[in-house]
């Protein structure tokens, strides 16, 4: 592992989560370097979404440790922005700072939306409203960077283009970024190492060996998904139609 | 928005395509758009041509129901003189004092039941228990307790407002989108951020509902309230009009009554509109 030459962002420690008789996660460990990508698999209903809350600080039922750094920041399967609030305020909220109007702008900028500054989030389209919900986590500046699903509810064309949005805004910022997914093609384009969640228990936890620009029709782009199905309980036989 | 919309009946007769305003499906034959503020006073038009038909043909005696004619020189008496604004100014006052206690109280009441569960314990039972008893119920209580001076008025109004606007706010404090919620505190909101850009902007479709009954509940409480030992104030014309046997005069106050609840619903409607830009992402011109 190259956690030891690289330095520690994210700590987690014997995580475990039952709801009521049902095991959620089961000690599960789990380390994430400074600047590290890493993409969290698993069949739904495998914890992937419990374990990313418990590392951002939402779920206090949870047992085990966790250390993480005090600027985190989430993008959610659905933007969660206030519709109340205009994109640049929604952008910036909570924020302190005096420069944040120009911050906010600048992280607009970055995912290409200049432009809607001003408009109401129920005016956008549901790909726009995402890269918002990006630009809020970015514009933070954060040191840790958790994305639950983030363009699970996006078309599939739309979906692509984020995946190029999303390398360039991390080739940029460089945060230790968790990203749970279901999508295979997803995990092994955007991250350095994809871990598989399988009843609890991690199933794999592998480097993304793969130089960028990575090409999905590549052999090791191929080989690596079938692997991943695999372990997600696809069948080759499957794979065929 | 405009659209242009040709429905295929229209290329095949070659009827010649019309701008509509709306998507609506264009028929063969020309429809005369009336401006709505026209369509909406069709009703209350359609009303007094009824009431000026049966007083015109002597179907009901004028002492039963004067002609509208009878009712509007009444009212112009009552407008001229200064009487009608004396009655008018005092009613207004009183509705608008019982309005700010009223609102006040009860969005207040609502944050706080809405936010914190012991507030919530202490509060919510209390207010839904006023709720079931018809507040003007109270108008003998309050007299005994306040006197009959301005008081029991106030508070009889204030008391409808407040229970109107508590019931409907904080329903719609505790139904804001939870991950709204969630989301706001991942991004360190404070706790005052968190009340007053997310719990109350996202309230304020069902605050504005509450304000709304709370009006109408308000102007409801008058009619009561000045049925108290007034000398001043719409419920006293009424009842002066009562004793002397004055039906155009009672008819022009309840006419009054109905152009001011009229008048409130509008303002309303108004705010409504101004507030809740972003539902519709409409930017005003």
């Amino acid at each position: 592992m190259t956690a030891t030459v690289l330095r520690r962002a994210v700590q987690v420690r014997r995580l475990s989560r039952s709801f009521g008789e049902r095991i959620i996660l089961d000690d599960v460990s789990l380390d994430i370097a400074q600047g590290e990508v890493v993409a969290m698999l698993g069949r739904s209903g495998a914890g992937k979404s419990t374990f990313l809350r418990a590392v951002g600080g939402f779920d206090r039922e949870a047992e085990g440790v966790i250390r993480v750094p005090d600027h985190r920041a989430v993008v959610f399967q659905t933007p969660r922005l206030l519709p109340w609030q205009r994109v640049l305020a929604n952008v910036t909220f909570g924020m302190k700072s005096a420069d944040r109007k120009e911050r906010g702008r600048r992280a607009l900028a970055e995912v290409g939306l200049t432009e809607r500054a001003d408009a109401w989030p129920g005016t956008l389209s549901g790909g726009e409203a995402q890269r918002v919900a990006l630009a809020r986590a970015l514009v933070r500046e954060p040191e840790l960077l958790l994305l639950d699903e983030p363009f699970g509810a996006l078309d599939a064309l739309t979906r692509l283009k984020m995946h190029g949005l999303l390398i360039e805004l991390l080739r940029v910022h460089h945060p230790a970024t968790l990203i749970v997914t279901h999508d295979v093609d997803e995990a092994i384009a955007l991250s350095d190492r994809v871990v598989v969640l399988d009843e609890g228990h991690i199933a794999l936890d592998a480097r993304v060996g793969i130089a960028r620009p990575r090409h999905r029709e590549a052999p090791e782009f191929a080989a690596l998904r079938r692997r991943l199905l695999g372990l997600l309980g696809v069948q080759e036989s499957e794979l065929e139609i | 928005m405009t659209l242009t919309y040709h429905a295929f009946a229209d290329l095949e007769t070659d009827t010649p395509a019309i701008d509509v305003g709306a998507p609506v499906v264009t028929r063969r034959r020309r429809t005369v758009r009336v401006p709505r503020p026209v369509r909406r006073l069709t009703g209350p038009a359609l009303l007094l041509g009824v009431w000026a038909l049966l007083s015109g043909t002597g179907e009901v005696s004028k002492d039963v129901l004067p002609a509208p004619w009878a009712v509007w020189s009444a009212g112009w008496h009552l407008i001229q003189d200064g009487e009608l604004w004396h009655n008018l100014s005092a009613s207004l006052v009183r509705v608008g004092v019982g309005l700010l206690f009223g609102i006040v109280i009860g969005t207040v009441l609502a944050i706080i039941a809405g936010s914190v569960q012991l507030g919530e314990d202490l509060i919510d039972w209390t207010v839904q228990l006023f709720k079931s008893v018809p507040h003007v119920a109270l108008v003998p209580l309050l007299i005994m307790w306040f006197g009959i001076g301005q008081e029991p008025r106030i508070i009889l109004i204030a008391t409808g407002v407040a229970i109107a606007v508590y019931v409907n706010t904080y329903s719609a404090i505790r139904n804001v989108d939870r991950d709204l919620v969630e989301a706001a505190k991942s991004f360190g909101a404070t706790r005052w951020t968190l009340v007053s850009q997310v719990v109350l902007p996202g309230s304020l479709p069902g605050f504005l509902v509450g304000l709304r009954f709370a009006l109408a509940s308000a102007w409801l409480s008058l009619v009561f309230a000045e049925t108290i030992n007034t000398n001043r104030g719409l419920g006293y014309l009424m009842s002066q009009a009562e004793t002397l046997l004055q039906t155009d005069v009672m008819m022009f106050t309840i006419v009054t009554y109905a152009v001011i609840g009229l008048l409130s619903y509008s303002v309303v409607k108004v705010l409504e509109h101004r507030l809740l830009r972003w539902r519709t992402g409409y930017e005003g011109s």
